[in-house]
């Protein structure tokens, strides 16, 4: 009963700290806020790859297999097509707006 | 069970998750967050490995994990930044779809003897999991084109969401009360069929409101915004005068201020570059420009800085629409490039209209409103925007890339 208690607990202060951190993003980072956000639920690869390994039979060993594939394509993906966008926001000195300060 | 070291490091990778996310807070800060997080993630799957006594099947698991890491990398090398949203959208449903695999794994392996807290974190992964699975394909469906993007209605297309729906809550409870494998495969069924009714009757300008709602995995606020703005269709008719490129590069030098509203238009004709070379030209003579991005320009928010930053273009130019709102009634000239519904002054003016309540930018309220369209076809939302035939409004006909170019050539002739 105590463990769901802290798994509870973790749980409500995520959420605060999830509200609190993305309330912050800069709007001009939307997309690549979406797409790392998406990344970082790409975990779910930790959990395909414990029940993988302790599945007994067929069904259980495909479905994990399956669950291994899409989540780390989803982690990989991820976070690869995130820091693309992220490199073309690198800080621009040689345009003519910087220019004319 | 679980070794204490390795629950410490599964804390650092939480703490590295949450750096990624606060990293965003600026464009400066936001790559190496990214890569923290992405270290995060590497290092709480390598843990695993270590942790986990008695892992079984690990060649398959290692082969399984590589083509995986294989496939994403190549797609998210290979996608240009215009179909960044479909990607997004797919690598979102993938992962839904993850995590409704192994909480099934999970049931048929517990099942009855999970405490009613477990089953409903079940049922509700396999539910949420699988909804957004089929719905993010449908999305990338709709997105790369390959089904239609305007919304789908099927005949009784209510009653049967509500019916499925129904039958959906039914089966949740009938899985938390009476365990039962028969139960489980049924109710992912039913999440899976869910997912697509959901998302069918979402029209274009919806989409990216779509991407986000599925990323959060709360796929069932999706359909109520899908039944708002369903089997809308409106086709605009009527003859209208195109405007030459010149008279509108004499507009545009002349003008003191202008403002450039960006839409998905300009990202399809490629025409980002083209629209740099017009900015830098016209600050070079003096003009004051800035770009209004509205929160859903392009087809998932914030898609739209994404692209303009491809074209170098510096992000402090890039202004939100709360910011520049109040600024149109200041400027000269606003430029709308292949967007839309995003201006349509009847979000604001009437109540009949379906995209009512829609916070637009207040193009309407400029000296002067030059259009650049490819047709008079309606936006995605298919309203048609009484902005376009308002005696102020200039249209420039045909792709977006060439109109700029046209222009482009014209200011540089003064």
């Amino acid at each position: 009963m105590s463990i769901e208690i802290a798994l509870l607990t973790i749980f409500i202060l995520s959420i605060f700290v999830g509200f609190e951190v993305v309330s912050k993003v800069s709007t001009i980072l939307h997309t690549p806020l979406m797409s790392g956000a998406n990344a970082i639920h790409g975990v779910i690869l930790v959990g395909a790859i414990i029940v993988t390994g302790h599945a007994d039979n067929n069904l259980e060993l495909t479905l994990g297999l399956v669950a291994i594939v899409l989540a780390t394509i989803n982690m990989v993906g991820g976070f690869v097509v995130t820091d693309r966008m992220l490199e073309l926001f690198k800080s621009k000195k040689s345009t003519k707006a910087g220019d004319k300060k | 069970m679980i070794p204490a070291w390795s629950q410490l490091a599964n804390l650092a990778a939480a703490l590295a998750f949450i750096l990624a996310l606060k990293a965003l807070s600026s464009p400066k800060t936001a790559r190496l967050g990214n890569r923290i997080g992405a270290v995060g993630a590497i290092s709480a799957v390598a843990i695993v490995f270590f942790s986990e006594s008695n892992l079984k099947h690990l060649p398959l698991i290692l082969i399984a994990v590589a083509f995986g890491t294989v496939v994403g990398f190549v797609a998210a090398k290979k996608v240009q930044m215009t179909q960044m949203p479909q990607m997004v959208a797919l690598f979102n449903g993938v992962g839904g779809g993850a995590a409704m695999a192994v909480s099934s794994i999970e049931f048929l392996k517990a099942g009855a003897t999970d405490g009613f807290v477990a089953l409903f974190a079940t049922v509700f992964t396999v539910v949420i999991g699988s909804i957004s699975f089929t719905g993010s394909i449908v999305t990338f469906l709709k997105l790369q084109e390959l089904m239609t993007s305007r919304p789908v209605v099927l005949p009784l297309g209510r009653f049967i969401t509500i019916g499925t729906a129904l039958a959906t809550v039914v089966m949740s409870v009938y899985l938390m009360v009476s365990p039962e494998i028969w139960a489980l495969w049924t109710l992912v069924a039913l999440s899976l069929v869910m997912g697509i009714l959901f998302v069918l009757p979402v029209g274009g300008a919806d989409v990216p409101i779509v991407i986000s709602l599925l990323n959060a995995f709360t796929g069932l606020s999706v359909a109520a915004s899908g039944y708002v703005l369903d089997n809308v269709l409106l086709l605009v008719a009527g003859t209208l005068v195109g405007a030459s490129g010149t008279d509108i590069a004499i507009m545009l030098t002349y003008a003191t201020k202008v403002i450039i509203v960006p839409g998905y238009g300009l990202a399809v004709a490629q025409a980002q570059q083209s629209l740099r070379e017009l900015v830098d030209l016209l600050i070079s003579k003096g003009v004051e420009v800035e770009y209004a991005i509205h929160p859903v320009a392009g087809r998932m928010p914030g898609h739209m800085n994404v692209l303009l930053a491809e074209a170098d273009v510096p992000y402090e130019q890039l202004k939100e629409m709360d910011e520049i709102n109040s600024e149109f009634a200041n400027a000269s000239v606003a430029v709308v490039v292949g967007a839309n519904d995003v201006v349509n002054p009847a979000a604001r003016t009437d109540k009949s209209s379906p995209i009512f309540g829609m916070p637009i930018l207040n193009a309407d309220q400029a000296e002067q409103v030059v259009f650049m369209k490819r047709s008079m076809r309606p936006g995605f939302a298919g309203v048609e925007n009484e902005l376009l035939f308002n005696d102020k409004t200039t249209l420039l006909f045909g792709d977006a890339k060439d109109s700029l170019s046209k222009v482009v050539a014209a200011v540089k002739s003064m």
